[in-house]
């Protein structure tokens, strides 16, 4: 089901989409981004009158297929090594502020 | 009151036992200590890139062709993007509308009914990290993070929690003979989560559906199911609504409780991922596999049949778990007597298994040595009795069965002289029960072989000295 | 002195014995010393590192061992992960992060002998065209310190102009390296999409992304390209073929080359200045030997929109792992997992960033994925298809790489749809998966440089480095200097 012929004259709603990408925005930056990528997308409909109804997407760069590796086990990084980079651990785990269930 | 009619269908996630994650090479062993199995890749780190695992992929199309599935000619991964502290990356490499697998079912039997169940999909994905949780904290442990697991989802076909429970009994039954899981809902390797609504009967349309998640084992999930359709029902009935919601099953409570979210309905923005090349199986290698693919559990019922001459109560009990037919199998293999092998691993092991609480695999007496134990029975070198004695005796300290028959001097007395000699002198000892005996009492003659065995200090062999009393007593 | 050198001559003048890999390493860092608190090229330097790496390989060679880059020393783009080094990626998302591993171009380098002497600057996670995105300052053009260097590799572009280094890595996703080589005059290519594994390079977008060499002539390029080049295990889109040697394809001349001219590309906006140089290189190519035709690029018009969709909806994912859980910066104060997520991100991460990650997002979401997202993976194969038809009628496609010369600093950062449509000669190579190279082919008025774009078919390098080298050596653009690279010459160190 295409929903290509919709939400062409709907703004993008920044808050909400800056939620799913999980920022935080000031209400100063909703404001600069609200034009500046309204104005961007709209320069977008350049591509939406071209007809492209029988063209494959590209996925991939190169038309390779059945990339894999075997079933080996191979040494990966030292405890010490991840635990120096997280910026909170503790007993050899990562520490985070509590998740709520 | 209103009938109403139940519609269950089935999530389940089933982790493959590979010995090296899905998209990098580390290992995948249970109970390390925390952080020990991680690497740039399934830690998240910035320019890492996965590699899919053949074995995985592999042993997901054996999978789906144990259960009767079409494997898509062409699959491909994708990003589901959410964010989550047990995420590495923040969106997990799954399968979204190319999976590996398509249709399929199970077939299962409640109440003398057989149905098929149907399976709408299975796809490969990769698993989350663990969170462990402490009061204001919470820890991460990235060993599970990038595990390989299956997802299996069922046709909306379940109608009861029997249902469901045969369900889940069967699909496992089949994944564990197929070799590619434990399916160990309390090891974590197989997890479950559930769909159900109800219906007034003669409703077309379904009921309004509720996912249920955080069941633990099969058992919590027949509970929840019995709940959650109580729960339903009085609302219905009272008037009210079913919210479409996820709800968790508290085992201590007994009850399903609504999941709070501080999250809107999640958009996961599937596309499908650049970093990963398409899976083009090409049919040659799907026959191939096809091919070779383990026993199914009907199968090996049958062939028990087949090849050892079971009647069919003891194929069944004897397939239900892979694990004791293959026990069965190996100490089968070994002696003279199948039949008799089964009765003792029906019987013995069995209960063995029950009473101490353990698995075959950690069943002291091996198939080998078993079968000796059957074979020396069968032999009449031991009785009965004696071979059960010997039985508790292997249990506890080892051993072999010869051996211990031999140092223990346990060995039946078939000596007719020998026999004779003990048979003379009860009959001499016990001349009211002899009387008994030609007096028409059969139950005398039980009393005098006991005697003899007695005597004989349990060795004799007790059908010769059967045969032995009624011949001079006959006289 | 040596620091003026290519890798090249350094390497004669090492296997000569007339120095050692110490004295080159200490006329780079003179070089630094002396003018990078003016353009600001690198962001980490390990001074005494460098100098330790620069031993080893001096030991080394005595000992007789043979390295294709023994003892050069290589800057680095602050994107690529070097093992104990850090990897900002322009970033403060990333400060603190260590990497406990080298990308793979990296170790193939390293296994060759190369030294890593620092990391240099660049637009934060590879997004923009000026390196003003830079959470750790901005970069100067050598030619022109009110101008910038170009970006995102604006930082190792103005290292290699200034003489703060020999050659220098950089990435490229839509124009990242040619452009800033256009605008800092210097060398640079990206390979076609699979060419050198992106193990290690931290991802912008996963389908466009090449590592590309930045240096002061097409024979390191080369060079550098035939070390990192080849299949790699750990990156599933890596080319199963086999790498050729790139020098043996290098020529004075062009007979038998067919040079394409895309129509589409010489309408008006160019500047004037940068259309008369890339005309007087076209010329030069024809004195070569060289044919040229007209070729047809039909779907140009669309191409920056298609790449403003493709890059920012992938780098939305790409970038979701920064999120303070495991490594780099974690905001204050945050009270569950949600709000450390939204405070780190909108604390770590600067406006440009924040605006793609949207805008990606954006186009990825429900209701506007198959407008937006599938409409422009579609347009992408009509991107590709225009190429492929062109090459049959040429070998390569010469074009201007950018339309204007360097940009003031501070200039087009109100409008970044300007700056986007600033793109539009670059991002169509990435979107096609072809490869290009940008050599400098003359100087704009205001004396800065303009570079050429050579374009070729999908593992066509040797036929654009062939094309850069014969230009190269048929003018004298390789040799000019920047004020600054001049001041740079008069190094201490001599032969």
């Amino acid at each position: 089901m295409s929903d290509d012929k919709t939400q062409s004259a709907k703004k993008m709603d920044v808050r909400y989409v800056a939620n799913l990408a999980r920022l935080n925005l000031t209400d100063d930056e909703v404001v600069e981004f609200q034009s500046q990528l309204d104005h961007i997308v709209d320069h977008f409909n350049q591509i939406r009158s071209l007809e492209v109804d029988d063209v494959e997407p590209m996925a991939h760069a190169t038309p390779i297929q059945n990339v894999f590796r075997e079933d080996v086990v191979q040494p990966g990084l030292d405890r010490d090594v991840i635990l120096n980079n997280a910026p909170e651990q503790s007993a050899g785990l990562v520490m985070v502020p509590t998740i709520v269930e | 009151m209103t009938t109403f009619r139940v519609t269950i269908g089935l999530e389940v996630h089933v982790q493959l036992k590979t010995k090296s994650k899905m998209f990098c090479a580390c290992s995948t062993d249970f109970g390390a200590s925390p952080n020990t199995h991680v690497c740039p890749v399934c830690m998240g780190y910035p320019g890492s890139l996965p590699v899919m695992n053949r074995e995985a992929i592999r042993w997901t199309v054996i999978s789906g062709l144990m259960l009767g599935c079409r494997i898509n000619s062409f699959s491909k991964f994708d990003r589901k993007n959410y964010f989550y502290p047990d995420m590495p990356k923040n969106y997990q490499i799954t399968q979204c509308d190319k999976p590996l697998c398509l249709g399929g079912g199970v077939d299962i039997e409640v109440g003398g009914n057989a149905r098929r169940i149907g399976i709408t999909r299975i796809h490969q994905e990769e698993d989350v990290a663990k969170n462990m949780h402490y009061t204001t904290w919470s820890g991460i442990d990235y060993n599970r993070a990038g595990v390989p697991l299956m997802e299996i989802v069922s046709e909306p076909d379940m109608e009861s929690p029997d249902e469901a429970l045969a369900y889940l009994q069967t699909l496992r039954q089949i994944l564990v003979y197929a070799e590619v899981s434990d399916c160990n809902m309390e090891e974590g390797n197989m997890r479950c989560d559930v769909n159900i609504s109800l219906r007034p009967e003669g409703q077309s349309t379904f009921g309004t559906k509720v996912e249920i998640k955080n069941m633990n084992s099969f058992k919590g999930i027949y509970n929840a199911l019995h709940y959650e359709i109580e729960r339903q029902r009085e609302v219905i009935e009272g008037g009210g609504k079913i919210i479409q919601e996820t709800r968790r099953w508290d085992v201590d409570k007994g009850q399903t409780f609504s999941m709070r979210t501080k999250e809107d309905a999640h958009d996961y923005r599937y596309f499908p991922e650049p970093d990963l090349m398409p899976i083009a199986l090409p049919e040659a290698l799907v026959a191939e596999w096809a091919a070779a693919l383990p026993l199914l559990p009907a199968q090996r019922r049958e062939k028990f049949v087949r090849e050892f001459g079971l009647p069919e109560y003891d194929a069944q009990v004897l397939a239900a778990e892979k694990a004791v037919g293959d026990y069965f199998e190996d100490a089968a293999r070994c002696s003279r007597n199948p039949k008799a092998v089964s009765n003792w691993v029906m019987t013995d092991v069995l209960r063995t298994l029950t009473e101490k609480g353990i698995s075959i695999s950690a069943f002291a007496i091996k198939p080998a040595a078993l079968a000796e134990l059957v074979d020396l029975t069968d032999a009449k070198v031991i009785n009965s009795n004696t071979a059960r004695d010997v039985f508790a005796i292997m249990l506890e300290r080892g051993g072999l069965a010869k051996d211990i028959v031999a140092a223990r001097g346990l060995a039946q007395v078939s000596d007719a002289g020998a026999i004779e000699a003990v048979v003379d002198q009860i009959i001499a000892e016990n001349s009211k029960s002899v009387e008994d005996f030609r007096n028409g009492k059969a139950a005398a003659m039980k009393f005098l072989v006991g005697q003899v065995m007695r005597l004989s200090k349990g060795k004799a062999n007790p059908q010769m000295a059967g045969a032995l009393l009624e011949k001079k007593l006959s006289n | 002195m040596l620091n003026t050198l290519t890798i090249h001559e350094i390497l004669e003048h090492l296997n000569r014995g007339e120095c050692c890999s110490v004295d080159v390493v200490r006329s780079v860092l003179d070089a630094i010393h002396r003018t990078d608190d003016r353009i600001h090229g690198y962001l980490t330097l390990d001074e005494s590192d460098a100098l330790e790496q620069a031993r080893a390989a001096d030991v080394a060679r005595g000992n007789g061992v043979k390295g294709r880059l023994l003892g050069v020393p290589i800057a680095v783009k602050d994107v690529l992960n070097v093992k104990g080094q850090p990897c900002t990626c322009g970033s403060k998302i990333l400060k603190g992060y260590v990497s406990p591993y080298d990308a793979t171009a990296i170790a193939r380098l390293r296994a060759e002998g190369a030294v890593f002497v620092g990391r240099t600057n660049m637009d934060e996670f590879a997004m923009g065209s000026t390196t003003e995105n830079s959470a750790y300052g901005i970069t100067r053009n050598p030619w022109n310190l009110e101008c910038v260097p170009g970006g995102s590799s604006g930082g190792s572009a103005a290292v290699v102009a200034a003489n703060e280094c020999v050659a220098a890595l950089g990435s490229d996703t839509g124009g990242s390296v040619r452009q800033p080589a256009s605008f800092c005059g210097c060398v640079g290519l990206k390979p076609t999409y699979g060419r050198i594994s992106r193990y290690g390079l931290t991802a912008y977008a996963s389908s466009l992304d090449q590592i590309g060499p930045m240096t002061k002539d097409v024979r390191d390029t080369a060079l550098l390209l035939q070390i990192m080049a080849g299949v790699d295990a750990a990156d599933s889109t890596t080319l199963s073929v086999s790498v050729p040697d790139y020098q043996a394809s290098l020529t004075k001349d062009l007979r038998g080359v067919t040079v394409g001219l895309p129509k589409e590309y010489f309408v008006g906006g160019l500047d004037p200045e940068v259309e008369r140089c890339v005309q007087e290189a076209i010329e030069v190519c024809r004195q070569l030997g060289a044919k040229v035709v007209e070729v047809s690029l039909p779907h140009t018009r669309v191409a920056v929109d298609t790449y403003y969709i493709i890059a920012p909806a992938e780098a939305s994912a790409n970038l979701s792992r920064f999120d303070g859980v495991r490594y780099g910066y974690r905001a204050a104060g945050a009270l569950d997992p949600l709000d450390l997520y939204k405070k780190t991100r909108a604390e770590g991460f600067g406006p440009e960033v924040k605006r793609r990650i949207i805008l990606g997002t954006y186009v990825l979401s429900s209701g506007y994925y198959d407008a937006f997202y599938l409409r422009a993976q579609k347009v992408r194969t009509l991107i590709r298809r225009d190429f492929e038809e062109a090459f049959k009628h040429c070998s390569v496609i010469l074009s201007p790489v950018a339309p204007t010369p360097a940009y003031r600093i501070g200039e087009n950062c109100a409008d970044p749809l300007q700056m986007y449509l600033g793109d539009v000669f670059t991002v169509p190579v990435n979107l096609a998966g072809i490869c290009g190279l940008s050599v400098p082919c003359g100087m704009a008025s205001g004396k800065l440089p303009v570079g050429l774009q050579v374009m070729g078919p999908a593992l066509g390098e040797e036929a654009i480095l062939r094309t850069g080298f014969a230009f190269e050596q048929a003018t004298h653009w390789r040799a000019q200097r920047s004020g600054i690279a001049t001041e740079n010459a008069g190094s201490q160190v001599q032969l």
